[in-house]
């Protein structure tokens, strides 16, 4: 009997509810949550940095792929390409120049950047931000291997992110 | 030798294992067939429950009892269990069990092979309903059409459990094919001439080579979904040169004759109980077994009948069209043999019997809506709607498990050594026979009033409330139908009567061994002189059988394929560990490849390791000595 | 309203259950005589007579011309089939009107186009005019995933496939409003994708037509006025598009004349204030997995945007 059950614990766990959850649920709660990115490591006195912020779609397959569906409709392909970069900086790399953190991704969104990026602030709601932020990470290999997106319906541009080798966020002075 | 002293030697020869490694290694068909159509029946309730919680859902209009997301996962695995997970191989186990028995010898052919496909499929099976436990089960329809199974449209996992489910239950259902076909043209029993060989038999021969030619097509097709989701294939990506309707063409290659393959075991059961009940062999025999294989050849040039709506060409229509009406004939063949068998006979309206009448009042009104599909103007109106659903549901409950529980009454005291309960079995019978039309005949109009499939909910306006309640209402009978041949079953199991090895009068020579039969089946192979195996040795104080065949090996005769005269001997395995190990290997393989490729060499090692110990032949076995003892290689070295 | 095959309102539908009744006809007599000869063979009194070699050549020979009954009969319903399945060949006489099907995740688009000129292009979500008694010759593509175009009243289904065009055609001989859905399982809300043909006289046709052509009309009250700036500055111009304004994203259905239409997100809701607002503030509630965001605006702000929106006509 209990090897069965040693069997069957691998793959209970190797699946995963959060995969798998389709969290209508969560498209309107993720409006009213506060994110406060975090952009150093260095902190005055002995108070903690804020907890990081919960990435709602973080490991969702369904959020990854919505996010990835939003990549190529709101144009972010204009200037990130298919996370190759062109004008604006490659995203499935390395190099991170405002952070990796899903927090600080959701800010570079929301509040827009220097040379170039837009503030969507107001044009796209947070769920799809959060969305967004979800295939963002995976693009670079930072969500389980069992949750990021396979090759599009379209011409493809390169491998699926599911192909791709996960690059670990390069330290470069800013966090992470 | 007397024949008390012969039957010590050959349980000896023929043992089954005891104790939990033991069990794992047991190559008995009768065992493993017994564990296969209860696994099959335990998915089928389970598969039962779903469709009871999707009637639930869709008895009122705008209803809440379950979301969008469950319903769409309900009713893909309502429908992939039921076809992948109970049709196909509770038909083939039923086969495992019997069609040795029938043809008299003493085991299947590659019974580890056997064991092997029955762990690959209970590992199968259990994967996909663990998937649905835990949110992750496929939602995209039991037939998985892309794009919205590819990896753009269903993300995650879901159409991957889908996909390798496929592959389990596939290796599994090729598998028992080929032990079948083997048995069957091999194995026979001397005298068992082609023109001799029951229509069980016969039936489940053209299922065995059915299967062989239908399954791989699902298996490419499913390895390609898989493919192009786990690696980045393009083969259903229409912009980098693949194709939507590929998958179509291949699925559906397979799934036509795929229903068939459940339905044609069926046909095989109804013959052989209306044999039985009227006590006369069934009338027109060549014709019965012409039937059966037209329909095994007609039912592979059908496929295209699910895409009539895709704009296919006008001649391709036609000739689908033309091909899915005459599939119409060799049924009916069969239906005309077997109503003039009823006439010509004396009827006994036991349970079997009752409900081999209620599948010819079910299947046969399922088949004419199938005729009215197989048109394509009328069909581009009914497709995709509850007609169809009410449409195959009528072939397949009524064509297949209709005649499957008569089976089960018919042929429980064989393997159970219990009979089943009579006046339970008439209640079952007309419980199931009213709620199955209760739910089921309404669909036939909402369909034609607009309702299409695969709705988790539909408006109030549309109209359509009365008649789903109806049908859910039928659908509760049909699931107290269902809840009753359970109860019968674990009653009988323990406290029904004492079973004879021939309670019923029964045709076939499975009715000469004792019920259970011992595990070498036969105490002396018979020598078989006509089509009816039991009757013909009625009377007989010393029917013919053969002689020579050693009781201390594991020896089987082997026989030729036509005339089915002695051919040759041959040592067949004793029992062994390695196909379960390399069951284990094989579905963690596939269950691996879900998540990486590279699954695919860090299992090949392991695979190699287990399938060199399946067949590395080993001294300390019996078969290995009996095999260098026949074959003269070398003296035995005083081993038994 | 009814969408039932059994309701023909033109010919394409009407030649089917033509064929339909046929079909059906023949279904029943023979189930009847498959039971009648059932009943009989269980329920007559057996005779010796029945034991005899006679008794089995006679019996063949029965069965043989069953079988040739059934077969004749089949061939008949072959070619009763393929004469109607002509007849529902895409007519070439008159000149159809031309209307692309465009189907997405989980709404119609359906485009008219000008032969002549692109600029009068009309694009109508979810609702389908048409003139009565001229044929309409549908070509139908998908965004996304397989669905099926489907009006039983008028005709038959046509599948929607990525990838490929498939043609159709369809014809209503009597003025009216026809409810079509999909027909093939694309996803959550493939239950709630459905859409209205309006059959209408040519003149009215051509006038709706030439009224769709026109840009979205300059709000009249000062609560539309408002909706019209919050539209135009907020989420909305990322997926939709109004004519005659900035917003041109074409992900989301056209809302130019959304306020003129009978239904909203694809037949699911009628085109009434409290279901538009119930959709705007949530509709992935309504309609599962659905791609517009919910709690995009307060109450409110979507007030005056649902008044704008109700007053494009």
């Amino acid at each position: 009997m209990t090897r069965w059950t040693l069997l069957l614990v691998p793959i209970v766990l190797s699946v995963g509810c959060q995969r798998e959850d389709r969290p209508d649920h969560k498209l309107g709660v993720v409006s009213k949550q506060l994110v406060m990115p975090v952009l150093s490591d260095i902190h005055p006195g002995g108070v903690a940095p804020p907890p990081p912020a919960e990435s709602p779609f973080q490991d969702n397959a369904w959020g990854i792929n919505e996010g990835k569906r939003l990549f190529d409709s709101y144009n972010c392909s204009g200037c990130h390409s298919h996370g190759g970069g062109g004008m604006g900086p490659a995203l499935m790399d390395d190099r991170w120049i405002y952070g990796s953190r899903p927090e600080n991704i959701f800010s570079t969104i929301v509040e827009g950047r220097p040379n170039g990026m837009p503030s969507f602030r107001g044009k796209i709601t947070d769920a799809q931000i959060w969305q967004l932020v979800a295939f963002v990470q995976s693009m670079s290999g930072q969500s389980s291997i069992d949750s990021l997106p396979g090759r599009s319906d379209h011409l493809t541009a390169g491998t699926a992110e599911n192909g791709r080798p996960a690059e670990a966020p390069r330290q470069t002075g800013s966090p992470r | 030798m007397t024949d008390e002293a012969l039957h010590r030697q050959l349980a000896d020869t023929w043992y089954n294992p005891a104790g939990l490694v033991g069990r794992l290694s047991i190559v008995d068909h009768k065992v493993i067939a017994r564990r296969y159509i209860v696994t099959a029946f335990t998915f089928f309730s389970i598969a039962g429950v779903l469709a009871a919680l999707m009637r639930l859902q869709l008895a009122f209009p705008d209803n809440h009892f379950l979301t969008a997301d469950q319903y769409n996962q309900f009713f893909t695995v309502h429908g992939t269990a039921m076809m992948f997970l109970f049709a196909v191989p509770v038909m083939e186990a039923m086969g495992v069990y019997l069609v040795p028995i029938m043809i008299g010898t003493r085991a299947i052919a590659f019974p580890r092979l056997n064991a092997y496909s029955y762990y690959v499929y209970l590992f199968g099976g259990v994967m996909l309903f663990t998937a649905l436990f835990v949110n992750s089960g496929p939602d995209v329809g039991w037939f998985s059409y892309v794009p919205l199974a590819g990896p753009d449209f269903g993300p995650g996992k879901r159409p991957d459990f889908w996909a390798q489910l496929i592959t389990f239950t596939e290796v599994a259902g090729l598998a028992v094919a080929v032990e079948l076909a083997a048995t069957i043209l091999k194995t026979r029993a001397p005298g068992m001439t082609v023109s001799r060989i029951p229509l069980f038999v016969w039936a489940m021969l053209v299922m065995a080579f059915m299967v062989i030619f239908a399954m791989p097509s699902v298996v490419l097709s499913s390895t390609f979904l898989l493919l192009d989701r786990l690696v980045g294939t393009q083969f259903y990506n229409p912009a980098e040169g693949g194709d939507a309707l590929l998958w179509q063409h291949l699925f559906w290659f397979f799934g036509h004759p795929e229903v068939y393959i459940i339905f044609v075991p069926a046909l095989g059961m109804v013959s052989s109980i209306i044999a039985t009940f009227t006590g006369r062999p069934i009338f027109g025999y060549p014709a019965m077994v012409s039937s059966l294989v037209a329909t095994g050849f007609i039912g592979f040039g059908l496929w295209v009948h699910h895409m009539f709506a895709t704009g296919l060409p006008q001649l391709g229509l036609t000739y689908f069209t033309a091909a899915s009406m005459i599939i119409s004939i060799p049924s009916g063949v069969q239906i005309f043999c077997w109503i003039v068998s009823l006439w010509r006979g004396q009827p006994r309206y036991a349970t079997p019997l009752l409900f081999v009448l209620g599948f010819v009042a079910i299947f046969v009104l399922g088949g004419l809506t199938g005729v009215t599909l197989a048109s394509t103007p009328f069909d581009l109106q009914v497709h995709d709607t509850y007609y169809v659903v009410a449409h195959f549901h009528y072939v397949l409950l009524g064509g297949a498990v209709f005649p499957l529980i008569g089976g089960v009454y018919f042929w429980f005291p064989k393997m159970t050594g219990r009979m089943l309960d009579e006046r339970l079995g008439k209640w079952n019978f007309w419980i199931f026979f009213i709620g199955f039309n209760t739910t089921f005949f309404p669909q036939h109009l909402l369909g034609l009033h607009g309702m299409p499939r695969r709705v988790y909910t539909y408006p109030a306006s549309s109209g359509w409330g009365t008649l789903n309640l109806i049908s859910t209402a039928g659908a509760m009978l049909l699931a107290m139908g269902g809840l009753l041949l359970l109860f019968n079953v674990l009653r009988s199991v323990r406290r029904g009567a004492v079973a004879p090895a021939d309670p019923w009068g029964g045709e076939g020579l499975e009715w000469t061994v004792p019920s259970p039969p011992p595990a070498y089946n036969f105490l002396h192979v018979p020598v078989v002189e006509g089509r009816s195996g039991n009757w013909d040795r009625r009377g007989n104080e010393a029917p013919p059988v053969v002689t020579g065949i050693k009781a201390d090996c594991r020896e089987v005769l082997i026989t030729t394929v036509t005339a089915a005269e002695a051919d040759h001997k041959t040592i067949y395995p004793d029992p062994s560990i390695w196909p379960f190990l390399c069951s284990v290997v094989t579905s963690a393989f596939f269950i691996g490849s879900i998540f990486t490729p590279w699954a695919l060499p860090v299992a090949i090692p392991p695979l190699a390791i287990t399938l060199i110990g399946w067949f590395w032949p080993k001294r300390s076995d019996r078969s290995t000595q009996c095999d260098l003892a026949n074959n003269r290689l070398e003296p035995l070295r005083g081993e038994a | 309203m009814n969408q039932s095959a059994l309701d023909p309102h033109g010919p394409v539908a009407r030649t089917i259950l033509d064929l339909g009744w046929v079909l059906f006809s023949v279904t029943v007599v023979v189930y009847v005589l498959v039971l009648a000869g059932l009943a009989w063979a269980l329920l007559r009194q057996r005779r010796e007579s029945d034991r005899t070699p006679a008794a089995d050549r006679r019996f063949t020979s029965i069965v043989a011309a069953l079988t040739g009954v059934t077969t004749l009969t089949l061939v008949g319903l072959v070619a009763v089939s393929e004469v109607s399945g002509r007849a529902l060949a895409v007519p070439h006489a008159i000149r159809p009107v031309a209307v692309d099907v465009v189907g997405h995740q989980w709404w119609w688009e359906f485009r008219y186009r000008d032969e002549n000129d692109p600029s009068k292009l009309v694009t109508s979500p979810n609702e389908l005019h048409i003139p009565v008694g001229v044929p309409i010759v549908m070509r139908a593509m998908s965004q996304d995933v397989i669905h099926s175009f489907w009006v039983p009243n008028l005709t038959g289904k046509r599948d929607l496939i990525p990838g490929q065009v498939t043609t159709t055609w369809m014809q209503a001989d009597t003025a009216g409003i026809y409810r079509g859905q999909c027909a093939e399982f694309c996803g959550p809300s493939h239950a709630k994708m459905a859409f209205l043909v309006v059959a209408e006289p040519v003149d009215k046709f051509q006038s709706w037509i030439q009224h769709q052509r026109e840009p979205a009309g300059v709000p009249t009250t000062a609560p539309a006025a408002q909706g019209r700036d919050l539209f135009l500055s907020r989420q909305c111009t990322l997926c939709h598009a109004i004519q005659g304004t900035p917003a041109g994203a074409r992900l989301g259905p056209d809302l130019t004349h959304v306020g003129s239409r009978m239904t909203i997100a694809a037949g699911t809701l009628a085109n009434e204030r409290d279901p538009l607002d119930a959709w705007v503030e949530n509709a992935p509630s309504i309609k599962p997995g659905v791609r517009m965001p919910p709690h995009m605006l307060e109450s409110s702000e979507r007030e005056a945007v649902v008044a704008y929106l109700r007053s494009l006509q």
